[in-house]
């Protein structure tokens, strides 16, 4: 099934000129990686409607979504968003684009990582070796995916001394990588922004275990009367028009594209 | 309010609790910071006492320099000792990044400023009649300073305690530093930041209220000797 299907259920009126602004709660690894910095001022331009980002791990941000301190939620923890959207905390969702993550490592690969092609098998060999490990342990979408592989890998690295559990971005989680000579997995749309900056190579991609999908919603209005869901809906639609999903396809860093536009799951 | 209110018994559970992993945060904290103000200390009573003596004309350029570091912002300072400690940086062999010694290095950049700059004001407030005096009686020059010191004991005891308040509480420098590591180099200030970011209120403002008691612990020990900047 792809997405884009249920994007025409959105009517779609005409905007006009805005003189206002939206908050948006969304993940360090959309605005790391600039995609926020490329869509929003087109966004602004088109509508009149500034966009607020506030960017932090996909937990806190489903709980500033919640307590109804944004308008609008772009993050990346499906199971999350569908029990939320379910308990009624927000309405609108959609599956606007995905990534996928990727397991980054230094160079010498001295856990030998590159040899193996499932991310089971090469959690299963970092551990073996006692190789330096960087989590970002903040309860972010990425580490809630990072803890499901190691339940699924049958390991538990936490309280080992090569386990650095460091309740950070993604950004300082790669800089500390490059530093302390060690492997962290990360969204594809982060390392390929920060590559140049890194000492770290990709040991391990292209396992669909690590595919990551991306979801915006709107707060609802109904549990929290204040939100600007008029406008919350005028991005939710934004987004996923096809100028929108184009220019998601379009965005590049590096050279290389780090968001596919719709629904990338089975 | 409520929250502020659900922060207070959070703060009572852990203290009450003994969280081994909060213990060990705490007992970090501390010995980061003591450390940091202890070579603070050292280095900033000698030269503050030493630029206090000495004419306010002479050390113009120098005042106008250790004040503008008094301010420097947290993450500066961060930023400065981690290009600095960091593999490429010209102390990388000494793999000292995301490590205690890391955190204590860039809370003595930021606490050895405070402290010269206010011993110096605080020197040079009575310094100068001091050490007449002291010289008039026949003190050798390192005696009279020594004297000097004893005299302005109180303005030095607010450096240091101006210090250590800095230290304590800041998060910028010990957070790019330190990395904020579980059970390496996660400090207070640092899990309050993780906290508030995972959206445990609760806890953050449980463990800002436990960073605060601290604070006024060691305060009060400070404050017991020192009395206020008051009379014996």
């Amino acid at each position: 099934m792809i997405g884009g299907c249920a994007v025409e259920t959105i009517p779609v009126d005409e905007p006009g000129l805005v003189d206002d602004f939206i908050i948006l709660a969304t993940t360090t690894s959309t605005y790391d990686s600039g995609l926020l910095d490329f869509l929003n001022p087109i966004f602004t331009e088109e509508t009149g409607l500034e966009v607020h980002v506030v960017s932090q791990g996909t937990g806190a941000a489903l709980e500033t979504g919640a307590r109804g301190d944004a308008d609008v939620l772009l993050v990346h923890d499906r199971a999350s968003e569908l029990q939320l959207v379910e308990d009624g905390a927000f309405v609108d969702r959609y599956d606007v684009m995905y990534n996928d993550f990727i397991i980054a490592g230094p160079e010498a690969d001295p856990a030998g990582v590159t040899a193996v092609t499932s991310v089971v098998d090469a959690l299963t060999l970092i551990y073996e070796a006692g190789e330096t490990f960087i989590s970002r342990g903040d309860d972010s979408g990425t580490h809630r995916m990072e803890q499901r592989l190691w339940e699924s890998a049958g390991l538990n690295p936490h309280g080992q001394d090569w386990y650095n559990s460091i309740g950070q971005g993604m950004g300082e989680t790669l800089n500390m990588a490059t530093e302390l000579l060690g492997y962290a997995i990360a969204d594809r749309g982060t390392y390929v922004a920060m590559e140049e900056n890194l000492d770290l190579v990709i040991a391990l991609e292209g396992d669909p275990a690590l595919f990551n999908q991306y979801g915006v919603m709107a707060v609802n209005p109904d549990q929290h009367p204040h939100v600007k869901y008029d406008y919350a809906v005028i991005y939710i639609q934004f987004l996923m028009s096809d100028k929108g999903q184009n220019l998601i396809n379009s965005y590049q860093a590096n050279g290389k594209t780090l968001f596919f536009p719709g629904y990338g799951l089975e | 309010m409520s929250r502020l209110l659900e922060g207070l018994v959070e703060a009572f559970r852990l203290i009450i609790s003994l969280d081994p992993e909060l213990l060990q945060i705490v007992f970090l904290s501390l010995r980061i910071s003591i450390m940091a103000i202890i070579l603070a200390t050292l280095i900033g009573i000698p030269l503050g006492t030493l630029l206090g003596l000495k004419g306010e004309k002479k050390t113009r350029i120098i005042n106008k320099i250790i004040f503008t570091f008094m301010g420097m912002p947290p993450v500066v300072a961060g930023l400065i000792i981690y290009l600095i400690l960091s593999r490429e940086g010209p102390l990388g062999v000494l793999a000292l990044l995301y490590t205690p010694s890391a955190m204590i290095i860039a809370q003595v950049f930021l606490a050895a400023p405070i402290v010269t700059g206010l011993t110096m004001v605080g020197v040079r407030a009575k310094g100068g009649i001091i050490e007449e005096t002291a010289r008039s009686l026949g003190a050798s020059s390192a005696l009279a300073a020594w004297t000097v010191v004893k005299e302005s004991r109180f303005a030095i005891l607010g450096a240091i305690i101006t210090g250590f308040s800095r230290v304590i509480a800041e998060v910028g420098a010990v957070m790019i530093v330190g990395g904020n590591i579980a059970g390496k180099t996660r400090v207070m200030t640092t899990a309050i930041v993780l906290e508030t970011r995972k959206g445990n209120f609760e806890l953050a403002i449980g463990l800002g209220l436990v960073l605060l008691i601290l604070s006024f612990i060691v305060n009060s020990f400070l404050y017991n000797i020192q009395k206020g900047g008051g009379k014996n």
